[in-house]
Protein backbone atom coordinates (compact mmCIF):
# COMPACT_ATOMS: atom_id res chain seq x y z
CA UNK A 1 0.00 0.00 0.00
CA UNK A 2 2.86 2.33 0.75
CA UNK A 3 4.22 1.84 -2.74
CA UNK A 4 1.04 3.17 -4.30
CA UNK A 5 1.49 6.44 -2.54
CA UNK A 6 5.04 6.80 -3.79
CA UNK A 7 4.36 5.98 -7.44
CA UNK A 8 2.19 7.99 -9.84
CA UNK A 9 -1.36 6.72 -10.10
CA UNK A 10 -1.09 5.34 -13.66
CA UNK A 11 1.62 2.86 -12.67
CA UNK A 12 -0.50 -0.05 -11.61
CA UNK A 13 0.92 -3.53 -10.98
CA UNK A 14 -0.44 -4.55 -14.38
CA UNK A 15 1.51 -1.83 -16.14
CA UNK A 16 4.65 -2.81 -14.27
CA UNK A 17 4.13 -6.45 -15.23
CA UNK A 18 3.70 -5.50 -18.88
CA UNK A 19 6.79 -3.34 -18.75
CA UNK A 20 8.86 -6.12 -17.17
CA UNK A 21 7.58 -8.62 -19.73
CA UNK A 22 8.47 -6.31 -22.61
CA UNK A 23 11.89 -5.70 -21.10
CA UNK A 24 12.49 -9.44 -20.76
CA UNK A 25 11.38 -9.99 -24.35
CA UNK A 26 13.77 -7.29 -25.57
CA UNK A 27 16.60 -8.79 -23.54
CA UNK A 28 15.91 -12.23 -25.03
CA UNK A 29 15.73 -10.73 -28.54
CA UNK A 30 19.00 -8.87 -28.17
CA UNK A 31 20.69 -11.83 -26.52
CA UNK A 32 19.53 -14.16 -29.31
CA UNK A 33 20.80 -11.79 -31.99
CA UNK A 34 24.11 -11.26 -30.21
CA UNK A 35 24.48 -15.00 -29.72
CA UNK A 36 23.67 -15.60 -33.38
CA UNK A 37 26.30 -13.07 -34.38
CA UNK A 38 28.84 -14.57 -32.04
CA UNK A 39 28.06 -18.02 -33.45
CA UNK A 40 29.41 -16.91 -36.82
CA UNK A 41 32.77 -16.61 -35.12
CA UNK A 42 32.38 -19.72 -32.96
CA UNK A 43 31.41 -21.83 -35.94
CA UNK A 44 34.46 -20.74 -37.92
CA UNK A 45 36.79 -21.46 -35.01
CA UNK A 46 35.25 -24.83 -34.13
CA UNK A 47 35.03 -25.88 -37.76
CA UNK A 48 38.68 -24.95 -38.11
CA UNK A 49 39.56 -27.01 -35.03
CA UNK A 50 37.97 -30.08 -36.57
CA UNK A 51 39.75 -29.46 -39.85
CA UNK A 52 43.15 -29.00 -38.17
CA UNK A 53 43.19 -25.28 -38.91
CA UNK A 54 43.02 -22.22 -36.67
CA UNK A 55 40.24 -20.12 -38.17
CA UNK A 56 40.00 -16.39 -37.46
CA UNK A 57 42.42 -15.81 -34.59
CA UNK A 58 43.89 -12.41 -35.34
CA UNK A 59 41.43 -9.78 -34.11
CA UNK A 60 41.72 -9.56 -30.35
CA UNK A 61 42.57 -12.44 -28.00
CA UNK A 62 41.74 -15.74 -29.78
CA UNK A 63 40.06 -13.63 -32.45
CA UNK A 64 36.95 -12.90 -30.39
CA UNK A 65 36.64 -9.43 -31.91
CA UNK A 66 36.36 -10.93 -35.38
CA UNK A 67 32.61 -10.36 -35.14
CA UNK A 68 33.15 -6.61 -34.71
CA UNK A 69 35.48 -6.54 -37.68
CA UNK A 70 32.94 -8.46 -39.75
CA UNK A 71 30.13 -6.12 -38.75
CA UNK A 72 32.18 -3.06 -39.67
CA UNK A 73 33.03 -4.60 -43.00
CA UNK A 74 29.42 -5.56 -43.73
CA UNK A 75 28.12 -2.13 -42.76
CA UNK A 76 30.54 -0.52 -45.18
CA UNK A 77 29.57 -2.81 -48.02
CA UNK A 78 27.33 -1.52 -50.75
CA UNK A 79 23.79 -2.77 -50.28
CA UNK A 80 23.03 -3.37 -53.91
CA UNK A 81 19.73 -4.24 -55.47
CA UNK A 82 20.25 -5.60 -58.96
CA UNK A 83 18.35 -3.69 -61.67
CA UNK A 84 16.84 -6.93 -62.98
CA UNK A 85 15.45 -7.93 -59.58
CA UNK A 86 11.86 -7.65 -58.48
CA UNK A 87 12.29 -4.88 -55.92
CA UNK A 88 9.45 -5.52 -53.48
CA UNK A 89 9.97 -9.26 -53.03
CA UNK A 90 13.72 -8.77 -53.13
CA UNK A 91 13.43 -6.51 -50.10
CA UNK A 92 10.76 -8.61 -48.43
CA UNK A 93 12.67 -11.91 -48.47
CA UNK A 94 15.40 -11.10 -45.89
CA UNK A 95 12.85 -9.41 -43.65
CA UNK A 96 10.73 -12.57 -43.64
CA UNK A 97 13.78 -14.78 -43.16
CA UNK A 98 14.94 -12.97 -40.08
CA UNK A 99 11.64 -11.97 -38.46
CA UNK A 100 9.96 -15.36 -38.79
CA UNK A 101 12.75 -17.22 -37.02
CA UNK A 102 13.12 -14.53 -34.37
CA UNK A 103 9.38 -14.71 -33.69
CA UNK A 104 9.70 -18.47 -33.29
CA UNK A 105 12.30 -17.94 -30.57
CA UNK A 106 9.47 -16.38 -28.54
CA UNK A 107 7.95 -19.79 -27.79
CA UNK A 108 11.14 -21.22 -26.28
CA UNK A 109 10.90 -21.46 -22.50
CA UNK A 110 14.38 -20.65 -21.28
CA UNK A 111 13.95 -20.95 -17.50
CA UNK A 112 10.86 -21.11 -15.26
CA UNK A 113 10.91 -17.29 -15.14
CA UNK A 114 12.28 -16.40 -18.54
CA UNK A 115 10.62 -16.76 -21.89
CA UNK A 116 8.73 -14.40 -24.15
CA UNK A 117 5.34 -16.02 -24.48
CA UNK A 118 3.52 -18.94 -22.90
CA UNK A 119 1.30 -20.05 -25.75
CA UNK A 120 -1.08 -22.96 -25.60
CA UNK A 121 -0.18 -23.77 -29.19
CA UNK A 122 3.56 -23.25 -28.90
CA UNK A 123 4.55 -26.26 -30.98
CA UNK A 124 2.01 -25.47 -33.68
CA UNK A 125 3.19 -21.86 -33.73
CA UNK A 126 6.74 -23.00 -34.42
CA UNK A 127 5.56 -25.31 -37.21
CA UNK A 128 3.57 -22.45 -38.75
CA UNK A 129 6.54 -20.09 -38.60
CA UNK A 130 8.82 -22.74 -40.09
CA UNK A 131 6.29 -23.04 -42.90
CA UNK A 132 6.37 -19.28 -43.52
CA UNK A 133 10.16 -19.24 -43.55
CA UNK A 134 10.00 -21.11 -46.87
CA UNK A 135 8.62 -17.92 -48.39
CA UNK A 136 11.81 -16.05 -47.55
CA UNK A 137 13.90 -18.44 -49.60
CA UNK A 138 11.28 -18.72 -52.34
CA UNK A 139 10.94 -14.93 -52.64
CA UNK A 140 14.71 -14.47 -52.61
CA UNK A 141 15.21 -17.11 -55.27
CA UNK A 142 12.40 -15.83 -57.47
CA UNK A 143 13.00 -12.10 -57.18
CA UNK A 144 16.74 -12.34 -57.79
CA UNK A 145 15.98 -13.22 -61.42
CA UNK A 146 19.00 -15.48 -61.47
CA UNK A 147 18.90 -19.12 -62.41
CA UNK A 148 21.10 -20.27 -59.54
CA UNK A 149 19.02 -18.37 -57.04
CA UNK A 150 15.87 -19.83 -58.54
CA UNK A 151 17.30 -23.35 -58.36
CA UNK A 152 18.23 -22.73 -54.73
CA UNK A 153 14.79 -21.38 -53.93
CA UNK A 154 13.09 -24.30 -55.67
CA UNK A 155 15.22 -26.84 -53.86
CA UNK A 156 14.57 -25.11 -50.58
CA UNK A 157 10.83 -25.11 -51.08
CA UNK A 158 10.73 -28.81 -51.92
CA UNK A 159 13.14 -29.74 -49.14
CA UNK A 160 11.51 -27.68 -46.43
CA UNK A 161 7.99 -28.81 -47.30
CA UNK A 162 9.05 -32.47 -47.38
CA UNK A 163 10.89 -32.26 -44.10
CA UNK A 164 8.29 -30.22 -42.28
CA UNK A 165 5.80 -33.03 -42.87
CA UNK A 166 7.60 -35.48 -40.65
CA UNK A 167 9.02 -32.76 -38.41
CA UNK A 168 5.48 -32.13 -37.23
CA UNK A 169 4.73 -35.83 -36.96
CA UNK A 170 7.90 -36.50 -34.97
CA UNK A 171 6.97 -33.81 -32.44
CA UNK A 172 3.48 -35.26 -32.08
CA UNK A 173 4.85 -38.19 -30.05
CA UNK A 174 6.17 -35.71 -27.50
CA UNK A 175 2.92 -33.77 -27.59
CA UNK A 176 0.98 -36.96 -26.98
CA UNK A 177 3.16 -37.94 -24.03
CA UNK A 178 3.00 -34.47 -22.48
CA UNK A 179 -0.65 -34.07 -23.35
CA UNK A 180 -0.13 -30.48 -24.41
CA UNK A 181 1.11 -28.22 -27.18
CA UNK A 182 2.31 -25.79 -24.54
CA UNK A 183 6.11 -25.69 -24.40
CA UNK A 184 6.19 -25.05 -20.66
CA UNK A 185 3.94 -28.02 -19.98
CA UNK A 186 6.10 -30.17 -22.24
CA UNK A 187 9.15 -29.15 -20.19
CA UNK A 188 7.29 -29.72 -16.93
CA UNK A 189 6.31 -33.22 -18.08
CA UNK A 190 10.00 -34.08 -18.46
CA UNK A 191 11.01 -33.41 -14.87
CA UNK A 192 11.13 -37.13 -14.10
CA UNK A 193 12.24 -38.40 -17.48
CA UNK A 194 13.45 -36.75 -20.65
CA UNK A 195 11.36 -37.52 -23.70
CA UNK A 196 14.43 -38.48 -25.69
CA UNK A 197 14.43 -41.94 -24.10
CA UNK A 198 10.88 -43.04 -24.96
CA UNK A 199 10.94 -40.92 -28.15
CA UNK A 200 14.40 -41.73 -29.53
CA UNK A 201 13.03 -42.24 -33.04
CA UNK A 202 11.06 -39.04 -32.76
CA UNK A 203 14.19 -37.23 -31.61
CA UNK A 204 16.29 -38.52 -34.50
CA UNK A 205 13.70 -37.65 -37.12
CA UNK A 206 13.08 -34.24 -35.55
CA UNK A 207 16.79 -33.52 -35.48
CA UNK A 208 17.23 -34.51 -39.12
CA UNK A 209 14.24 -32.39 -40.08
CA UNK A 210 15.63 -29.54 -38.01
CA UNK A 211 18.90 -29.68 -39.91
CA UNK A 212 16.95 -29.57 -43.16
CA UNK A 213 14.68 -26.73 -42.11
CA UNK A 214 17.60 -24.67 -40.84
CA UNK A 215 19.39 -25.26 -44.19
CA UNK A 216 22.45 -26.57 -42.41
CA UNK A 217 24.98 -28.91 -43.97
CA UNK A 218 24.40 -31.76 -44.94
CA UNK A 219 20.99 -30.41 -46.05
CA UNK A 220 22.31 -27.11 -47.34
CA UNK A 221 21.20 -27.75 -50.90
CA UNK A 222 19.37 -24.40 -51.17
CA UNK A 223 22.65 -22.55 -50.77
CA UNK A 224 25.12 -25.18 -51.90
CA UNK A 225 28.23 -23.10 -52.45
CA UNK A 226 29.90 -25.57 -54.73
CA UNK A 227 27.00 -26.05 -57.13
CA UNK A 228 24.73 -23.01 -56.88
CA UNK A 229 27.17 -20.20 -56.03
CA UNK A 230 25.40 -19.50 -52.70
CA UNK A 231 21.95 -20.39 -54.05
CA UNK A 232 19.07 -18.14 -53.19
CA UNK A 233 21.18 -15.30 -51.76
CA UNK A 234 23.63 -15.05 -54.64
CA UNK A 235 22.39 -11.57 -55.55
CA UNK A 236 22.27 -10.25 -52.00
CA UNK A 237 24.92 -8.06 -50.44
CA UNK A 238 25.41 -5.78 -47.47
CA UNK A 239 22.81 -5.69 -44.74
CA UNK A 240 20.22 -7.72 -46.62
CA UNK A 241 22.70 -10.55 -46.90
CA UNK A 242 23.51 -10.13 -43.21
CA UNK A 243 19.84 -10.65 -42.41
CA UNK A 244 19.87 -13.97 -44.26
CA UNK A 245 23.10 -14.91 -42.57
CA UNK A 246 21.89 -14.04 -39.09
CA UNK A 247 18.62 -15.82 -39.73
CA UNK A 248 20.60 -18.98 -40.53
CA UNK A 249 22.23 -18.79 -37.13
CA UNK A 250 19.01 -17.85 -35.37
CA UNK A 251 17.55 -20.96 -36.98
CA UNK A 252 20.50 -22.95 -35.64
CA UNK A 253 19.87 -21.62 -32.13
CA UNK A 254 16.12 -22.16 -32.48
CA UNK A 255 16.39 -25.78 -33.59
CA UNK A 256 18.91 -26.52 -30.84
CA UNK A 257 16.75 -24.84 -28.21
CA UNK A 258 13.65 -26.68 -29.43
CA UNK A 259 15.49 -30.01 -29.39
CA UNK A 260 16.46 -29.30 -25.81
CA UNK A 261 12.96 -28.20 -24.88
CA UNK A 262 11.08 -31.01 -26.56
CA UNK A 263 13.38 -33.96 -25.96
CA UNK A 264 16.05 -33.08 -23.42
CA UNK A 265 14.03 -31.71 -20.57
CA UNK A 266 14.50 -27.98 -21.08
CA UNK A 267 15.98 -26.60 -17.89
CA UNK A 268 15.68 -29.88 -15.97
CA UNK A 269 18.75 -31.88 -14.94
CA UNK A 270 19.20 -35.34 -16.46
CA UNK A 271 16.41 -37.79 -15.70
CA UNK A 272 15.14 -40.95 -17.36
CA UNK A 273 11.99 -42.98 -16.59
CA UNK A 274 11.68 -41.49 -13.12
CA UNK A 275 15.32 -41.91 -12.17
CA UNK A 276 17.43 -38.79 -11.75
CA UNK A 277 21.16 -38.53 -12.17
CA UNK A 278 22.81 -37.33 -8.93
CA UNK A 279 19.72 -35.37 -7.84
CA UNK A 280 21.39 -34.02 -4.72
CA UNK A 281 24.16 -32.35 -6.69
CA UNK A 282 22.72 -31.56 -10.10
CA UNK A 283 19.45 -30.08 -8.81
CA UNK A 284 21.45 -27.15 -7.45
CA UNK A 285 22.74 -26.15 -10.87
CA UNK A 286 20.71 -23.11 -12.03
CA UNK A 287 18.03 -23.74 -14.64
CA UNK A 288 19.60 -21.30 -17.08
CA UNK A 289 22.92 -23.15 -16.98
CA UNK A 290 21.18 -26.42 -17.84
CA UNK A 291 19.30 -24.88 -20.72
CA UNK A 292 22.31 -23.05 -22.15
CA UNK A 293 24.66 -26.00 -21.73
CA UNK A 294 22.30 -28.32 -23.58
CA UNK A 295 21.60 -25.77 -26.30
CA UNK A 296 25.28 -25.13 -26.85
CA UNK A 297 25.87 -28.87 -26.98
CA UNK A 298 23.36 -29.22 -29.81
CA UNK A 299 24.77 -26.20 -31.62
CA UNK A 300 28.16 -27.89 -31.49
CA UNK A 301 26.58 -31.09 -32.81
CA UNK A 302 25.20 -29.04 -35.70
CA UNK A 303 28.66 -27.68 -36.42
CA UNK A 304 30.13 -31.17 -36.13
CA UNK A 305 27.57 -32.37 -38.66
CA UNK A 306 28.70 -29.63 -41.00
CA UNK A 307 32.33 -30.53 -40.47
CA UNK A 308 31.93 -34.24 -41.07
CA UNK A 309 29.07 -35.05 -43.43
CA UNK A 310 28.90 -34.56 -47.17
CA UNK A 311 25.98 -33.01 -48.97
CA UNK A 312 23.67 -35.68 -50.44
CA UNK A 313 22.27 -35.50 -53.93
CA UNK A 314 18.91 -33.79 -54.29
CA UNK A 315 16.98 -36.99 -55.02
CA UNK A 316 18.71 -38.67 -52.08
CA UNK A 317 17.49 -35.89 -49.81
CA UNK A 318 13.94 -36.44 -51.04
CA UNK A 319 14.23 -40.23 -50.75
CA UNK A 320 15.61 -40.03 -47.21
CA UNK A 321 12.79 -37.72 -46.22
CA UNK A 322 9.83 -39.53 -47.74
CA UNK A 323 10.99 -43.15 -47.72
CA UNK A 324 12.85 -43.38 -44.42
CA UNK A 325 12.11 -40.54 -42.02
CA UNK A 326 8.38 -40.21 -42.71
CA UNK A 327 7.65 -43.95 -42.15
CA UNK A 328 9.84 -43.96 -39.06
CA UNK A 329 8.11 -40.96 -37.54
CA UNK A 330 4.66 -42.32 -38.39
CA UNK A 331 5.60 -45.66 -36.84
CA UNK A 332 6.89 -43.84 -33.77
CA UNK A 333 3.66 -41.89 -33.44
CA UNK A 334 1.65 -45.08 -33.81
CA UNK A 335 3.67 -46.86 -31.12
CA UNK A 336 3.37 -43.89 -28.81
CA UNK A 337 -0.38 -43.85 -29.30
CA UNK A 338 -0.65 -47.56 -28.63
CA UNK A 339 1.48 -47.25 -25.50
CA UNK A 340 -0.59 -44.36 -24.16
CA UNK A 341 -3.84 -46.19 -24.83
CA UNK A 342 -2.61 -49.35 -23.13
CA UNK A 343 -0.91 -47.98 -20.04
CA UNK A 344 -1.95 -44.40 -19.53
CA UNK A 345 -5.23 -43.67 -21.27
CA UNK A 346 -6.06 -40.73 -19.00
CA UNK A 347 -2.99 -38.63 -19.69
CA UNK A 348 -3.34 -39.30 -23.37
CA UNK A 349 -6.63 -37.44 -23.29
CA UNK B 1 17.78 -59.16 -52.84
CA UNK B 2 15.53 -56.75 -54.67
CA UNK B 3 17.19 -53.39 -54.57
CA UNK B 4 13.95 -51.53 -53.99
CA UNK B 5 12.52 -53.76 -51.31
CA UNK B 6 11.64 -52.19 -48.00
CA UNK B 7 14.11 -54.39 -46.15
CA UNK B 8 16.91 -53.11 -48.33
CA UNK B 9 15.96 -49.48 -47.74
CA UNK B 10 15.77 -50.08 -44.00
CA UNK B 11 19.11 -51.84 -44.00
CA UNK B 12 20.83 -49.13 -46.00
CA UNK B 13 19.25 -46.45 -43.80
CA UNK B 14 20.57 -48.03 -40.61
CA UNK B 15 23.94 -48.83 -42.14
CA UNK B 16 24.29 -45.33 -43.55
CA UNK B 17 23.28 -43.81 -40.22
CA UNK B 18 25.93 -45.85 -38.40
CA UNK B 19 28.59 -44.93 -40.94
CA UNK B 20 27.74 -41.23 -40.59
CA UNK B 21 27.96 -41.47 -36.81
CA UNK B 22 31.36 -43.02 -37.29
CA UNK B 23 32.56 -40.21 -39.53
CA UNK B 24 31.25 -37.68 -37.00
CA UNK B 25 33.26 -39.44 -34.30
CA UNK B 26 36.35 -39.45 -36.49
CA UNK B 27 36.02 -35.73 -37.22
CA UNK B 28 35.47 -35.02 -33.54
CA UNK B 29 38.72 -36.79 -32.68
CA UNK B 30 40.48 -34.15 -34.77
CA UNK B 31 39.94 -31.82 -31.80
CA UNK B 32 42.97 -33.44 -30.20
CA UNK B 33 45.24 -33.34 -33.21
CA UNK B 34 47.99 -30.90 -33.94
CA UNK B 35 46.85 -28.16 -36.27
CA UNK B 36 48.46 -28.11 -39.67
CA UNK B 37 48.37 -24.35 -40.09
CA UNK B 38 51.62 -22.45 -39.66
CA UNK B 39 50.93 -19.06 -38.05
CA UNK B 40 53.08 -17.45 -40.69
CA UNK B 41 54.32 -14.04 -39.62
CA UNK B 42 55.20 -15.39 -36.16
CA UNK B 43 56.35 -18.84 -37.27
CA UNK B 44 58.60 -18.82 -40.30
CA UNK B 45 58.15 -21.28 -43.12
CA UNK B 46 60.93 -23.85 -43.30
CA UNK B 47 62.35 -23.26 -46.78
CA UNK B 48 64.61 -25.77 -48.51
CA UNK B 49 68.15 -24.63 -49.20
CA UNK B 50 67.53 -24.62 -52.95
CA UNK B 51 64.31 -22.60 -52.68
CA UNK B 52 64.10 -20.14 -55.56
CA UNK B 53 63.42 -16.76 -54.01
CA UNK B 54 64.98 -13.30 -54.07
CA UNK B 55 67.81 -13.01 -56.64
CA UNK B 56 71.25 -11.84 -55.53
CA UNK B 57 74.53 -11.06 -57.24
CA UNK B 58 77.45 -12.71 -55.47
CA UNK B 59 81.11 -11.88 -55.21
CA UNK B 60 84.08 -14.17 -55.72
CA UNK B 61 86.30 -15.25 -52.78
CA UNK B 62 88.52 -12.22 -53.35
CA UNK B 63 85.58 -9.89 -52.85
CA UNK B 64 85.30 -8.81 -56.50
CA UNK B 65 82.07 -8.90 -58.42
CA UNK B 66 81.51 -12.23 -60.14
CA UNK B 67 79.24 -10.84 -62.83
CA UNK B 68 81.01 -10.33 -66.13
CA UNK B 69 78.02 -8.67 -67.83
CA UNK B 70 77.72 -11.40 -70.46
CA UNK B 71 73.93 -10.83 -70.75
CA UNK B 72 73.16 -14.57 -70.76
CA UNK B 73 70.82 -14.14 -67.79
CA UNK B 74 68.93 -11.38 -69.54
CA UNK B 75 68.68 -13.51 -72.68
CA UNK B 76 67.49 -16.59 -70.81
CA UNK B 77 64.94 -14.74 -68.74
CA UNK B 78 61.53 -15.82 -70.04
CA UNK B 79 59.80 -12.66 -68.87
CA UNK B 80 62.64 -10.30 -69.70
CA UNK B 81 62.90 -8.75 -66.28
CA UNK B 82 66.73 -8.41 -66.23
CA UNK B 83 68.57 -5.61 -67.90
CA UNK B 84 72.24 -4.69 -67.61
CA UNK B 85 74.99 -2.78 -69.34
CA UNK B 86 78.55 -4.03 -69.76
CA UNK B 87 81.51 -1.94 -68.64
CA UNK B 88 85.21 -2.72 -68.42
CA UNK B 89 87.66 -1.99 -65.66
CA UNK B 90 91.19 -0.79 -66.27
CA UNK B 91 92.60 -4.21 -65.43
CA UNK B 92 90.45 -5.79 -68.16
CA UNK B 93 87.74 -7.29 -65.99
CA UNK B 94 84.23 -6.90 -67.28
CA UNK B 95 81.50 -5.82 -64.92
CA UNK B 96 77.93 -4.56 -65.22
CA UNK B 97 77.65 -0.80 -65.28
CA UNK B 98 74.09 -1.20 -64.06
CA UNK B 99 72.19 -4.36 -63.27
CA UNK B 100 68.43 -4.13 -62.85
CA UNK B 101 65.89 -6.82 -62.02
CA UNK B 102 62.22 -5.97 -62.09
CA UNK B 103 60.81 -8.28 -59.42
CA UNK B 104 57.26 -7.36 -60.27
CA UNK B 105 57.90 -9.28 -63.50
CA UNK B 106 60.21 -11.99 -62.20
CA UNK B 107 58.67 -15.47 -61.99
CA UNK B 108 61.57 -16.94 -59.98
CA UNK B 109 62.13 -19.70 -62.52
CA UNK B 110 65.90 -19.78 -61.95
CA UNK B 111 66.80 -19.75 -65.65
CA UNK B 112 69.20 -16.86 -65.05
CA UNK B 113 71.03 -18.84 -62.40
CA UNK B 114 71.32 -21.81 -64.75
CA UNK B 115 72.54 -19.65 -67.59
CA UNK B 116 75.15 -17.75 -65.59
CA UNK B 117 78.66 -18.88 -66.61
CA UNK B 118 80.30 -17.32 -63.56
CA UNK B 119 77.81 -18.38 -60.81
CA UNK B 120 77.26 -14.69 -60.14
CA UNK B 121 73.48 -14.57 -60.16
CA UNK B 122 71.87 -16.85 -57.60
CA UNK B 123 68.40 -17.39 -56.14
CA UNK B 124 68.04 -17.42 -52.36
CA UNK B 125 65.45 -18.88 -49.95
CA UNK B 126 63.71 -15.59 -49.22
CA UNK B 127 60.31 -14.52 -50.49
CA UNK B 128 59.39 -11.69 -48.15
CA UNK B 129 59.71 -8.94 -50.73
CA UNK B 130 56.26 -7.35 -50.53
CA UNK B 131 56.15 -3.61 -51.21
CA UNK B 132 53.38 -1.05 -51.07
CA UNK B 133 54.83 0.74 -54.09
CA UNK B 134 55.31 -1.29 -57.23
CA UNK B 135 58.30 0.80 -58.26
CA UNK B 136 60.15 -0.41 -55.19
CA UNK B 137 60.20 -3.88 -56.69
CA UNK B 138 62.72 -2.75 -59.30
CA UNK B 139 66.03 -3.71 -57.72
CA UNK B 140 69.21 -1.98 -58.81
CA UNK B 141 72.72 -3.34 -58.52
CA UNK B 142 73.25 -1.93 -55.03
CA UNK B 143 70.18 -3.85 -53.87
CA UNK B 144 71.21 -7.07 -55.58
CA UNK B 145 74.91 -7.25 -54.84
CA UNK B 146 75.80 -9.08 -51.64
CA UNK B 147 79.17 -9.35 -49.90
CA UNK B 148 79.27 -13.15 -49.86
CA UNK B 149 80.02 -15.96 -52.28
CA UNK B 150 76.59 -17.59 -52.18
CA UNK B 151 76.39 -21.28 -52.89
CA UNK B 152 79.89 -21.67 -54.45
CA UNK B 153 82.53 -20.84 -51.89
CA UNK B 154 85.71 -21.32 -53.92
CA UNK B 155 84.69 -20.44 -57.41
CA UNK B 156 86.51 -17.52 -58.98
CA UNK B 157 85.82 -17.11 -62.68
CA UNK B 158 88.99 -15.18 -63.58
CA UNK B 159 91.16 -17.82 -61.86
CA UNK B 160 89.82 -20.63 -64.06
CA UNK B 161 89.06 -18.86 -67.30
CA UNK B 162 91.52 -18.21 -70.07
CA UNK B 163 90.79 -14.54 -70.34
CA UNK B 164 93.79 -12.35 -69.71
CA UNK B 165 93.47 -9.54 -67.25
CA UNK B 166 96.01 -7.35 -65.57
CA UNK B 167 98.12 -9.50 -63.22
CA UNK B 168 96.98 -12.73 -64.91
CA UNK B 169 98.27 -13.21 -68.41
CA UNK B 170 97.24 -16.00 -70.78
CA UNK B 171 97.96 -19.52 -69.55
CA UNK B 172 98.30 -18.78 -65.87
CA UNK B 173 94.86 -19.82 -64.74
CA UNK B 174 94.28 -22.98 -62.72
CA UNK B 175 94.57 -26.20 -64.72
CA UNK B 176 95.78 -24.17 -67.69
CA UNK B 177 98.93 -24.56 -69.75
CA UNK B 178 100.78 -21.72 -71.36
CA UNK B 179 99.57 -21.04 -74.91
CA UNK B 180 101.18 -23.12 -77.63
CA UNK B 181 103.28 -21.16 -80.12
CA UNK B 182 101.58 -22.38 -83.30
CA UNK B 183 104.32 -20.91 -85.50
CA UNK B 184 107.17 -22.68 -83.69
CA UNK B 185 108.54 -26.05 -84.82
CA UNK B 186 109.22 -27.55 -81.42
CA UNK B 187 106.39 -29.09 -79.44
Amino acid sequence: MSQETLLPAFITPDIVAVFVAVLKAVVILVATLAFAGFLTFVERRVLALWQDRYGPNRVGPFGIFQLIADVIKLLMKEDWTPPFADKLTFWLAPVIAMSVLLISVAIVPITPDWGVTDMHIGVLFFLAMAGISVYAVLFAGWSSNNKYSLLGGMRSAAQTISYEVFMGISIMGVVALAGSFNMREIVAAQQHGWFVFPQIVGFLTFFIAGVAVAHRTPFDLPEAESELAAGYHTEYSGMKWVMFFVSEYVGLILISALTVTLFFGGWHPPAAFGYQLFPTVLNHVPAFIWFMAKTIFFILIFILLRASLQRPRYDQVMAAGWKVCLPFSLFNLLLTGVWILMYDPISGG
Amino acid sequence: MNEHSNVSILKSAIWGFASQLRSMYMIFMHSFRKRDTLLYPEEKVPLPARYRGRIVLTRDPDGEERCVACNLCAVSCPVGCISLQKAEREDGRWYPDFFRINFSRCIFCGMCEEACPTNAIQLTPDFEMAEYNRQNLVYEKEHLLIDGVGKYHDYNFYRVSGMAIAGKPKGTAQHEDLPVDVRGLMP
